[in-house]
C-alpha cells in the first residue's frame, strides 16, 4: 500500500466552514420556540438547603417554569449523576443528583433551573429566586481536610479520606540503606482548569413522532454520554442520539457529565419544548471540572554516580467534592512518576481527599504533568547534590532503546502493566541538547550576569501513556455514487480528526481525500464509542478506519474482479479506480463497481460478492503505547519585577508514525503554551470559606501571544507495534513536562539567589518573595 | 418588558432595520436575531477577543456593546470577510499555516487582524504578538497565527499597489524562536 497522504501536512477539511462563519456549534443552533434555560447555584461551598422559594420568578413575564430537585423526573431523583470510574479503592464516590436535593458541597453547584422565553429573562428571573441557606464547616486546604477532626466535605461522612492509593516494587528498604545520596523535596502544584474558549452548551429537543431525545452537547464523549443518559434515565439507548457539532475546545473538562446534560434533556420532556444551555464564563469558573491540585513529599536514593536507587513518596490529591471521574487523575499521576528512568524501587502512597470545591477530572496532560513535575524537581536536586549537570544525571538513568518493551513494575489505569513499547529516550534528548545550544550556555549565561540579566535553562524528559482502551471505531462506505464516507466514534474539539482519518482512509482505500467524507461525534452514524480523550483518538479511530478500509477493498476488488474477468490478486487500486495491475486502463471506477455490487432490484448477486461496500471495525487496543521526549527551556527573570520571558523552548518529541506533521507540531505548541500558563500564570484562587476569587479573565489569566514563544520542534518517529499504523497520539505531550521545564529554568537562572521553587504557579509575587527570603537570609 | 428601539445599520454589506429590546447585546443580535452566528462569545466580560467585530472599520467586542450603540453603523463580522466561497487573504493563510483548532477564537483573531494589517502591512512578528494580545487562544499556542499574519500581510502587499517594500525576514521560512532569541539577547 503506497502511503501518499499519511505523513504529509494535508490542509484541514474543517478549516473553510471555520474560516468563513460556517461551523456549527452548539449555540449557534437555533430550533424555533426554544426555552432558554438559567441555573440557581450555590453560593456557598458548603450548606443545607432549607427552603427554595421561587414564585416571584414565576410570575415574571416571559418565565416558563422554574424547577427544583423535586420537580425532576422520579429517575433524576432517584438516581445521582454515574462515576464512569468506578474503583474497589474509592471509599466513596459521593456523586451528586442533577439538581441538589438539600445539601450543597460546591460553590456553583446547580440548585434550580429556570425556563423563559429568552435567556435575558431567564438570568433575570435567577435574581428573584430566594433560597434560604444554612451554610455548613467544610473542607477547603487539601493539607488541612486530613487533620484528625476536621470538617467534612460532606455531612454524612466521616472524614475527607476518598481513596488510600499504595502501590510500587522493588525493595525500598534495600535501595534506601545502600545509599551514597538521599534527596528530599516537597512540591505543591496548584489547581488550573482548562478554559476551552466556547463554554459549555446543552441543547435537547424531544421528538414525538420517534419518541427520541435528540441532544446536542459540546462533549468529548457522545456516546459515553448517550449511554449513560439512556441507563440514568432508563430509556432504550436506540431512543437517545446525542450529537456534538463543532466543539470549540476541550481539553478534558468536556469529557465527564455534567448536572446539566441531564437537566437540560428533563426540561425538554416536562415543558414539550426545545431547550438551550449555554454556559457563560463565570459559571464555568465554578461549575466545569478541574484538575492538577497536588501536594508531593518524597525522598530519592541515589549511588554516588548518581544512577537511582529507590524513590519513595507521598502525595495529597485534592478531588474536589465529587469522583466525577473516579480515581483515574491520581492513579495517573503515580503510575507516570518513575518516566523515562530506571528506577529499581518505587514506593508511593496517595491519598485522595475530598474538598468543597468542583471536582477535579483530567485537563490536558491528566496527572502527568504533576508527575513529571515531581520525579524532574527530584532530578534536579539530586544533580546538585551529586555534582552533576542536569542532563548528565538524566543520561545516567534513561531507559535504554535496547531494553525495549521495558516493563516498569507498575499496573497503569487501563488495568494493563505498564510497559514502554519503544523510543529512544538518550536520542531525544540529544536532539533537544543540540536544538537548544545546551552545550554552549553556560557562555551566553556568564555573558548576560556580566550585564546584570539573568537567564538560566531547564531540562526535562517525560513519558505518556496514550491511546488507552477499551476500543475505538471507524466505519468506511463507498457509495453507490464512488464516493466515501466514513464515520467514527472520534469526537474531536479542534484536533483535526477528519483531516486526519481522512488521510489514512485514502491511503488504505487508493481513492483521493477529495473523495472522501468524515463524520464524527453523532451517535447514530456509529453504534458504539467511547470518546476523545487520553491522546487516545489516532492509536485507535485511525487503525480501526484503516482496517475498515483495507476490508473494503478487499471487497471492492471481488466484485471488480467478476466485472473484468481478472483475479482479485491481479487487481491495484489507486484514485478511486480498481484496476488490472500494469494495465490502468482496464479498470473500472468506484462508482461503476459500488452500482454493479448494489446491483438491480430482483437480480441475483454473483455468488461470493458483497452488496454493500461497507465495513465497521473497533479497534481495541492491547494496551496503553507511550509517546516520549525531552523539553529543553530558557528564560530570562527580572529579579527585581519576578518577571519570567520565554527566550526560547525546544522540544524533541516521538509519538510514534505521524500522520499529518502540521496537526502534530500544532497539538505540541498548544499544549506547551497550556503548560506555560500552570507554570507562570493560572492560579485558581479560593478563600478559607472556599469561595473561588478568581472567576473572570482578569483575575485568571491565561498565555496571551506575547507571553508564548515559539515551540522549536524536533521529532522522532519509532512506531508503536500495538496497532497497524504504528501512531501514539500527540495531544498532551507538549504539556506534560512543562511546568517541569520552565521551573528547572528559572530556578537556573536564579542560582545566585539560592531559590529553591517548591510551588506552582511562579507568579511575580512568589517569585520575589522567594528571591528576598534568601537574599534576607544572605545579608 | 425591557423597552424597545428600532436601529438601522449595515451589516457585511447589507442593510438590517430591526426593532430589538434595548439591553440586547451586539453579540446576541448578530447571533439569534440575524443567525449570523460566526461571532463567537467566549467570556462576555471582554477579555477574551472570540466576539471582536469590525464597526465602521474599528474592532468593538460585540459582547460589551448594546446593539442599539451600533445603530447607523457599518459592520463586518467574519461572515463578511470572504467573498462566497473563496476564503479571502487572511483566511487563506490560516489555513495555510494551521492557526485554527477547534476555530472558536478564529473570528476575533481574523477581524481583530483585518484592522491591524490595514493600518500595518508590514508588521513584525512582536508587532503581531501585540496586536492579537487581546485575543485569547488555548488550542494553538498562537504561534501560527503570527506566521499567518505574516504571510497574508505579505500577499496583501503584493496584491495591492503601492504597497510597502517587502519585508526584509521572510518570517515563514525563518526560526522565529531563533530571531526572538537574537532580538533578547541584544536588548
Amino acid at each position: 500500500m503506497s502511503s501518499t497522504w499519511v505523513g504529509t501536512s494535508v490542509k484541514r477539511v474543517e478549516d473553510p466552514a471555520l474560516l468563513s462563519g460556517r461551523g456549527q456549534f452548539v449555540d449557534d443552533i437555533h430550533i424555533p420556540d426554544t426555552l432558554h434555560a438559567a441555573f440557581v447555584r450555590s453560593p456557598h461551598a458548603h450548606a443545607r438547603i432549607k427552603s427554595i422559594d421561587a414564585s416571584a420568578a414565576r410570575q415574571l413575564e416571559g418565565v416558563v417554569a422554574v424547577y427544583t430537585y423535586a420537580d425532576m423526573p422520579e429517575t433524576l431523583r432517584t438516581n445521582t449523576l454515574p462515576n464512569l470510574q468506578p474503583n474497589p479503592l474509592l471509599r466513596h464516590s459521593m456523586m451528586p443528583h442533577a439538581l441538589c436535593a438539600d445539601e450543597v458541597c460546591y460553590v456553583g453547584a446547580a440548585i434550580a433551573v429556570v425556563l423563559a422565553n429568552d435567556r435575558y429573562i431567564a438570568e433575570d428571573a435567577l435574581e428573584h429566586i430566594v433560597v434560604d441557606y444554612q451554610t455548613l464547616a467544610g473542607a477547603v486546604d487539601v493539607v488541612d481536610a486530613l487533620k484528625p477532626g476536621a470538617a467534612t466535605a460532606h455531612a454524612e461522612l466521616a472524614d475527607n479520606l476518598a481513596a488510600d492509593i499504595n502501590l510500587g516494587y522493588g525493595e525500598d528498604a534495600a535501595a534506601f540503606n545502600g545509599a551514597a545520596h538521599i534527596v528530599r523535596g516537597k512540591f505543591v502544584q496548584h489547581r488550573g482548569t482548562a478554559h476551552p474558549i466556547e463554554c459549555r452548551a446543552v441543547q435537547a429537543q424531544f421528538d414525538t413522532l420517534t419518541q427520541t431525545m435528540r441532544i446536542w452537547t459540546n462533549t468529548q464523549t457522545p456516546h459515553l454520554y448517550k449511554g449513560s443518559y439512556a441507563e440514568l434515565m432508563e430509556v432504550p439507548e436506540q431512543q437517545v442520539h446525542v450529537i456534538a457539532p463543532d466543539v470549540g475546545g476541550g481539553f478534558g473538562p468536556k469529557v465527564v457529565l455534567y448536572p446539566e446534560q441531564f437537566v437540560v434533556p428533563a426540561c425538554a420532556l416536562l415543558t414539550g419544548r426545545a431547550v438551550k444551555w449555554t454556559e457563560d464564563r463565570r459559571e464555568h469558573f465554578i461549575s466545569a471540572t478541574m484538575e492538577r491540585d497536588q501536594h508531593w513529599d518524597g525522598e530519592l536514593a541515589l549511588n554516588a554516580d548518581g544512577t537511582l536507587r529507590g524513590l519513595r513518596a507521598r502525595m495529597l490529591h485534592d478531588m474536589g467534592a465529587h469522583a466525577m471521574w473516579g480515581l483515574v487523575t491520581p492513579w495517573i499521576s503515580c503510575t507516570t512518576v518513575p518516566g523515562p528512568y530506571v528506577l529499581p524501587s518505587y514506593k508511593m502512597h496517595c491519598q485522595v481527599v475530598m474538598t468543597n470545591k468542583v471536582a477535579v477530572t483530567p485537563v490536558r496532560g491528566a496527572g502527568r504533568p504533576q508527575a513529571a513535575y515531581f520525579i524532574e524537581r527530584m532530578l534536579d536536586r539530586a544533580a546538585e547534590v551529586v555534582g552533576l549537570e542536569r542532563d548528565e544525571i538524566r543520561r545516567r538513568n534513561y531507559v535504554q532503546p535496547e531494553q525495549m518493551p521495558y516493563e516498569v513494575g507498575l499496573i497503569f489505569r487501563d488495568g494493563r502493566p505498564v510497559i514502554y513499547d519503544t523510543g529512544d529516550y538518550p536520542a531525544l534528548q540529544k536532539m533537544a541538547l543540540v536544538r537548544s545550544d545546551w552545550n554552549t550556555f553556560k557562555q551566553r549565561q556568564a555573558a548576560a550576569r556580566a550585564e546584570g540579566r539573568y537567564i538560566g535553562i531547564g531540562i526535562a524528559s517525560y513519558i505518556e501513556a496514550t491511546g488507552l482502551g477499551p476500543y475505538e471505531g471507524s466505519s468506511v462506505h463507498v457509495m453507490r455514487n464512488g464516493k466515501v464516507i466514513v464515520h467514527t466514534g472520534a469526537a474531536p474539539q479542534g484536533q483535526g480528526h477528519q483531516t486526519m482519518i481522512g488521510q489514512v482512509v485514502a491511503d488504505a482505500l487508493g481513492v483521493n481525500m477529495s473523495e472522501i467524507t468524515v463524520k464524527t461525534s453523532d451517535t447514530v452514524t456509529i453504534p458504539r464509542g467511547i470518546g476523545t480523550f487520553a491522546s487516545r483518538i489516532t492509536p485507535n479511530a485511525s487503525p480501526a478506519a484503516h482496517q475498515a478500509a483495507i476490508s473494503v477493498q478487499q471487497k471492492l476488488k471481488k466484485v471488480a474482479a467478476h466485472m473484468l474477468e481478472a483475479a482479485a490478486e491481479d487487481l491495484d487500486v489507486a484514485d478511486g479506480r480498481v484496476f488490472v495491475r500494469g494495465v490502468a486502463e482496464h479498470g473500472k471506477s468506484f462508482a461503476e463497481v459500488a452500482r454493479f455490487a448494489n446491483s438491480l432490484p430482483g437480480f441475483a448477486l454473483p455468488k461470493g460478492l458483497d452488496p454493500v461496500l461497507q465495513e465497521t471495525v473497533y479497534f481495541a487496543p492491547e494496551q496503553a503505547t507511550y509517546p516520549c521526549g525531552t523539553h529543553v527551556a530558557e528564560v530570562e527573570v527580572d529579579p527585581e519585577l519576578g518577571a519570567v520571558k520565554i527566550l526560547r523552548y525546544v522540544t524533541a518529541h516521538d509519538c510514534g508514525t505521524i500522520i499529518n506533521p502540521a496537526s502534530v507540531e500544532g497539538q505540541v505548541m498548544g499544549g506547551v503554551a497550556h503548560g506555560i500558563g500552570n507554570a507562570l500564570l493560572e492560579r485558581m484562587e479560593y478563600d478559607d470559606n472556599g469561595q473561588p476569587l478568581t472567576v473572570n479573565f482578569g483575575e485568571y489569566l491565561l498565555p496571551t501571544a506575547p507571553s508564548v514563544p515559539a515551540v522549536e520542534q524536533e521529532h522522532m518517529e519509532s512506531p508503536t507495534p500495538l496497532n497497524p499504523l504504528g501512531a501514539k497520539g500527540a495531544g498532551e505531550g507538549g504539556t506534560i513536562p512543562a511546568i517541569a521545564v520552565i521551573v528547572s529554568a528559572v530556578e537556573d537562572a536564579l542560582t545566585p539567589f539560592k531559590v529553591h521553587i517548591n510551588n506552582v504557579p511562579m507568579t511575580p509575587e512568589s517569585l520575589l518573595d522567594n528571591i528576598s527570603a534568601n537574599t534576607g537570609a544572605q545579608s | 418588558m425591557t423597552q424597545e428601539l428600532t436601529i438601522e445599520l449595515t451589516i457585511n454589506e447589507k442593510s438590517y432595520q430591526r426593532s430589538i429590546p434595548v439591553r440586547l447585546t451586539l453579540a446576541d443580535f448578530l447571533r439569534h436575531e440575524l443567525n449570523l452566528t460566526g461571532t463567537h462569545v467566549g467570556c462576555e466580560h471582554g477579555v477574551c477577543g472570540a466576539c471582536t467585530v469590525l464597526v465602521d472599520g474599528r474592532t468593538q467586542r460585540a459582547c460589551l456593546t448594546l446593539a442599539v450603540q451600533a445603530d447607523g453603523s457599518s459592520i463586518t463580522t467574519i461572515e463578511g470577510l470572504a467573498t462566497g466561497e473563496e476564503l479571502g487573504p487572511l483566511q487563506q493563510a490560516f489555513m495555510d499555516q494551521h492557526a485554527l483548532q477547534c476555530g472558536f477564537c478564529t473570528p476575533g483573531m481574523l477581524t481583530t487582524l483585518t484592522e491591524f494589517l490595514s493600518e500595518n502591512p508590514d508588521p513584525t512578528d512582536a508587532e503581531v504578538r501585540i496586536a492579537i494580545s487581546g485575543n485569547l487562544c488555548r488550542c494553538t499556542g498562537y504561534e501560527n497565527i503570527v506566521r499567518a499574519a505574516l504571510q497574508a500581510a505579505r500577499t496583501l502587499r503584493e496584491t495591492t499597489p503601492g504597497a510597502s517594500t517587502p519585508m526584509q525576514v521572510d518570517a515563514l521560512d525563518t526560526d522565529h524562536a531563533r530571531a526572538q532569541h537574537a532580538r533578547g539577547a541584544q536588548q
